[in-house]
């Protein structure tokens, strides 16, 4: 098949950035991905400087691989990453128009390839728990309800690619930190320090520059890992109330 | 950087893949290795007088990391073809083709080969040194694994 691309150039953070037009052959077997590694080789092959993109696992547990493609993070698929989309989702003669996460708190680097420390940072913040945990117990050692168990897990499998906050038009990391903070706060291991890493997380988010959430819910719509938002309705229980002082 | 010659990093990084697979997977054997040892010597000389890395060394520049990774795997490619070749038995995912049951099952030799091996790092174009690390075993008596 034979697509047109529309690609964001930008050689670093300080260059100005515009669009250029490419012509690449692919095969609909192709992950996006490749098709990308496919025209990189023929700008290498004419000398060109090929495109920066992150990737990594390739197998959407990562979370590097974040593109908005066509408008959309992580393109027009529901529930997966960049690395998981598919060729065969377009036809031949398609024009694709691939652009970096466009957020403040997540510059531009180079081309498609956006600086995501501040994520890091909020997790150095208070994404953690405390308590040294040692070897492995076993599994039933701490009973926990099978509800909240796998409340946990779903929020657990946020891979921090930061598509929620390219989606959002506040370019909020609410349903990312909602995540997080859910996560542990549902388990026995992370309650105890609940109400304090809400804050220490919350408080590093508005350092970074993200914006505020309003309810749009967009994040949830393009989150590869279909994270809900009534996370971020915990998030906001915990945040409060330790902001009260109380406990709940 | 320097080089400025004719052939990207991955295609390098898919030819040295491709011997790697093709003669030193899983399942080798000691002459293929002796042949593809010299293939990928080759293989990296060519590297040195051929490759093109675009961009600039100043800037961040994935093809460049990439291809200081690709250099390394030059050097890492060798050493386990050096390696597998000197391991004379086979154990685990290391299954000499030569060393097999009548069955197709891997045989080991414990007498000769119960050490882990620590080569030693001589420089560009020496062969490693071995270092052996032996394997003592106090309570247990060494045993064939069988699936049957
Ligand atoms: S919440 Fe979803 S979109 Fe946001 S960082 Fe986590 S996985 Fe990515
Ligand atoms: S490359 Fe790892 S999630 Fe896409």
């Amino acid at each position: 098949m034979k697509l047109t691309l529309k690609i964001w150039r930008q050689k670093s953070p300080k260059d100005k950035g515009r669009f250029e037009t490419y012509k690449v052959e692919a095969s609909p077997h192709m992950s996006f991905l490749e098709m990308l590694d496919v025209l990189n080789e023929e700008l290498i092959s004419k000398k060109e400087e090929p495109v920066t993109f992150e990737h990594d696992c390739r197998e959407g547990i990562c979370g590097t691989c974040g593109l908005v493609i066509n408008g959309q993070p992580h393109g027009p698929n529901k529930g997966t990453a960049t690395c998981q989309l598919h060729m065969r989702f377009y036809k031949d003669g398609d024009i694709i128009v691939i652009e970096p996460y466009r957020a403040s708190a997540f510059p531009v680097l180079k081309d498609l390839a956006v600086d995501r420390s501040a994520f890091d940072r909020i997790i150095q913040a208070g994404g953690y728990i405390s308590v040294s945990t040692g070897a492995p117990q076993d599994g039933n050692a701490i009973p926990i309800e099978k509800d909240q168990a796998a409340k946990s897990f779903d929020a657990a499998a946020c891979i921090g690619c930061g598509a929620c906050v390219a989606a959002c038009p506040n370019a909020s990391a609410m349903l990312f930190v909602s995540a997080k903070v859910s996560h542990l706060a549902l388990l026995p291991q992370g309650k105890v320090e609940a109400q304090r890493r809400a804050q220490a997380m919350v408080r590093q988010m508005d350092e970074e520059g993200f914006g505020m959430c309003s309810n749009v819910t967009a994040c949830e719509v393009e989150c590869p890992k279909e994270i809900s938002v009534t996370n971020i309705a915990r998030l906001n229980r915990e945040y409060l109330s330790a902001s009260l002082g109380s406990e709940v | 950087m320097n080089v400025k010659g004719n052939q990207s990093v991955e295609s390098f990084h898919r030819r040295l893949g491709k011997i790697m697979w093709d003669y030193c997977g899983m399942s080798r054997n000691a002459d293929s290795m002796k042949k593809y040892r010299k293939m990928i010597q080759e293989l990296r000389e060519e590297f040195y007088k051929d490759v093109f890395i675009p961009g600039s060394m100043n800037d961040y520049n994935p093809e460049l990391e990439k291809a200081q990774r690709v250099a390394d795997f030059f050097e890492l490619g060798e050493l386990m073809v050096v390696d597998a070749l000197d391991r004379n038995e086979s154990c685990g995912g290391h299954f000499r083709e030569e060393y097999q049951s009548e069955e197709g099952e891997a045989l080991r030799n414990d007498e000769d080969y119960a050490y882990v091996s620590a080569w030693e790092y001589k420089g560009w174009d020496q062969d490693p040194v071995l270092h052996k690390e032996e394997l003592i075993f106090e309570n247990i008596e060494l045993k064939t694994r069988s699936y049957k």
